[in-house]
């Protein structure tokens, strides 16, 4: 039988074989080898004080780099930390790093950035490895054929110490994406994986590695491809995999951890003959979404599978629930907390904030399309929007196309690299009960600020919504 | 047993945001389900169950579908066992939080919808404390014996308490065949 591009690279992963497929056990642990290791602060001072505290070392201080993102200041940098919390949490990670050998990209670093950012655009990210991290986000290097997936604090110790880690074989999900949308400029990639999620729910991936293929797949670009895989969380898929090809090879050329030249030449040779799902492979679910009359989407509710069309109204909890109880209870909690009526066109909706950034939706490309909507035009004096580049080389790339100028003159606040208001750890956050369209990736309760209410939406739709001041309908637009 | 009657509890409400600063391991108990817990003055919200002294002191956490998922941070594990949960019983949990737990010593028990219905209709009409044995993988309540599934390797590392990484540690030769076999060894050499 055939092998999937998700079995072929775990196999080529495997250190020690699940033990229990013999002994009759359902599923053992098997010990999958670690290519490349992320580090940030949050989730992992614990690992390191933990192996201080062992005497253990880090097997391969070159196989992980390490990035500040989710405290930074997206403010002047020039300016202290006023956060003595998140300042202790920055300076704990540069120190272990200094002393575990890492290669850090701190706060005053040319090339800091969110970390899945940042990843690839160092070129550090490679077809067919294994890549893991301390943050669920990690699905988005998937987007190059890589095994990527987020991990606990015990298991980035577990990683560090041993560059393995444990792991149950996930199961294989191929999801066919089948058409093109009509006026296709406006519809994203980040409306795709919105309606994906949509239609098999937050947990309709747990268990399983999501393979996602198409016509539309192949024509998207590297950056378009991260947004997707990016969100296969959303959906609770362990990671999400696009087969790569020469869009993915060329990207690669002339990134500083990429290999070069004709070493290149032969592994890019070695990956278009190997990283492909075999024609008979057989994957344990197929689902199949057609997109061609995809309209731009938006979250109405408090998870990413609350989606509506832009040109819908708020559902009623009946409509949602289909019959479940406890959909039905979830719909009702969340509309309450996001104090909308069902029936309420989403055009309706207005906005207190607009936020353009995230590991998501913070690359170049989404700034210039971001911009595309802007340009000339001025943000709703109810608005405050702000966009906050992925990386320092997103930010400075920007500036080069004059973008900032053009954010800027339109009312957007222009600001440095980070996490920032995707989770609020750092100061952008929303107060209570302000609205926002938001480029990120969770719309959970609190989760850009206590009692702040946010709708999932794409970067030209966020755009559009900062100048009117409320939700339209993009389309129109371009 | 708290009942918990929700789905698709995200690891930003069991542990909200501003509680991942600390470095420390512990000391998350009080922060569980903070904005939940708490209203914006910090004052305790009567309408949530972990508030209702009926529930004081219980260790055990039952709830429903995809408990657990979103971030994969740790702190949500640490923030149950410190409040004094050991064991969450629900009808599936999201994959990296499954993980986690077994890191420090919390028990996640998946059950079918039937089980589940059963335990909430036993817990909400009455204050019957359940027994869980790990060992036999048995939920004793009510007169009723329900036995639940774990695999031998996770149930082997929650009773015996094993050091993973030392155990892993003990495969240094396989792991160097396996680097040096490896394809990708080919390229880390631009990793300098």
């Amino acid at each position: 039988m055939g092998k999937t591009l998700f079995d072929k690279v775990w196999d080529s992963h495997v250190v020690i074989d699940d033990e229990s497929k013999n002994a009759g056990d359902a599923n053992g642990p098997s010990l999958i080898y670690v290519d490349r290791h992320l580090v940030h602060e949050v989730t992992s001072p614990q690992a390191f004080a933990s192996l201080k505290q062992t005497g253990r070392q880090v097997r391969h201080p070159e196989l992980t780099i390490a990035t500040t993102d989710h405290n930074v200041s997206t403010e002047n940098r020039t300016l202290p930390i006023v956060d003595s919390v998140s300042k202790m949490q920055l300076e704990t990670l540069a120190r272990n790093c200094r002393e575990f050998g890492i290669t850090i990209y701190d706060i005053n670093s040319p090339e800091q950035g969110i970390v899945h950012v940042i990843g690839p655009e160092l070129g550090f990210t490679l077809p067919g490895t294994t890549i893991v991290c301390g943050d669920s986000h990690t699905s988005t290097h998937g987007a190059f054929g890589a095994l990527a997936f987020g991990i606990g604090t015990s298991e980035v110790e577990h990683v560090l110490a041993t560059q393995c880690i444990w792991m149950y074989k996930p199961k294989s999900f191929l999801i066919n994406i089948e058409g093109n949308p009509r006026k296709n400029h406006a519809i994203t990639s980040k409306d795709i994986i919105l309606k994906i999620i949509r239609k098999i729910g937050t947990d309709g991936g747990t268990g399983t590695v999501i393979e996602y293929r198409g016509d539309m797949i192949s024509r998207l670009s590297m950056e378009q491809r991260m947004t997707i895989c990016n969100m296969s969380i959303e959906g609770g898929a362990r990671a999400g995999l696009i087969a790569p090809d020469e869009t993915t090879f060329n990207y690669l050329k002339g990134r500083r951890y990429a290999p070069k030249e004709s070493e290149l030449e032969r592994l890019v040779e070695f990956w278009r003959a190997n990283l492909k799902s075999d024609a008979n492979a057989k994957f344990d679910r197929v689902e199949t979404i057609n997109v061609t009359d995809l309209a731009p989407q938006v979250t109405w509710g408090t998870n990413p599978s609350m989606v509506a069309d832009i040109t819908d109204s708020i559902p009623s909890p009946e409509e949602f629930a289909q019959g479940d109880e406890n959909k039905m209870k979830l719909a009702v909690r969340a509309l309450e907390y996001m104090n909308l009526e069902p029936g309420t066109p989403l055009t309706d909706l207005h906005v207190d904030r607009v936020f353009i950034g995230s590991c998501t939706n913070s690359r170049l490309e989404d700034l210039i399309e971001a911009s595309l909507v802007v340009k000339g035009r001025k943000v709703s004096a109810e608005v405050r929007a702000m966009v906050v580049p992925g990386s320092q080389k997103v930010k400075s790339d920007a500036e080069k196309l004059g973008l900032d100028t053009v954010f800027k003159d339109s009312g957007f606040e222009w600001r440095e690299s980070g996490c920032s208001m995707c989770l609020g750890m750092n100061p952008d956050i929303l107060l209570p009960g302000e609205r926002c369209a938001s480029t990120s990736n969770r719309n959970f309760e609190g989760r850009q600020g206590a009692g702040g209410r946010t709708h999932l939406v794409s970067p030209i739709m966020a755009a559009a919504c900062a100048i009117e001041g409320h939700f339209v309908d993009v389309r129109d637009w371009l | 047993m708290i009942p918990l009657d929700m789905t698709n509890v995200d690891t930003d409400q069991i542990i909200p945001k501003q509680f991942l600063k600390l470095i420390e391991k512990s000391g998350y108990g009080g922060f569980l389900f903070y904005d939940r817990r708490f209203d914006h003055d910090g004052k305790p919200k009567n309408d949530f169950i972990l508030n209702d002294p009926k529930f004081e002191q219980r260790q055990i956490l039952l709830t429903r579908d995809n408990f657990g998922c979103g971030s994969s941070r740790e702190h949500a594990v640490w923030a149950l066992f410190d409040y004094g949960i050991r064991v969450v019983i629900a009808s599936s949990f999201a994959d990296i939080f499954y993980n986690n737990c077994f890191k420090r010593g919390l028990l996640p028990i998946y059950l079918s919808q039937n089980d589940i219905e059963f335990l909430f209709s036993v817990v909400n009409n009455s204050d019957m404390s359940a027994e869980i044995s790990l060992q036999k993988q048995i939920i004793s309540i009510a007169g009723k014996k329900i036995n639940f599934n774990i695999d031998s390797t996770r149930k082997k590392m929650l009773l015996e308490g094993i050091d993973e990484i030392g155990y892993t540690l003990g495969f240094e030769e396989q792991i160097l065949n396996y680097e040096k076999s490896s394809k990708t060894a080919d390229y880390n050499k631009y990793l300098v």
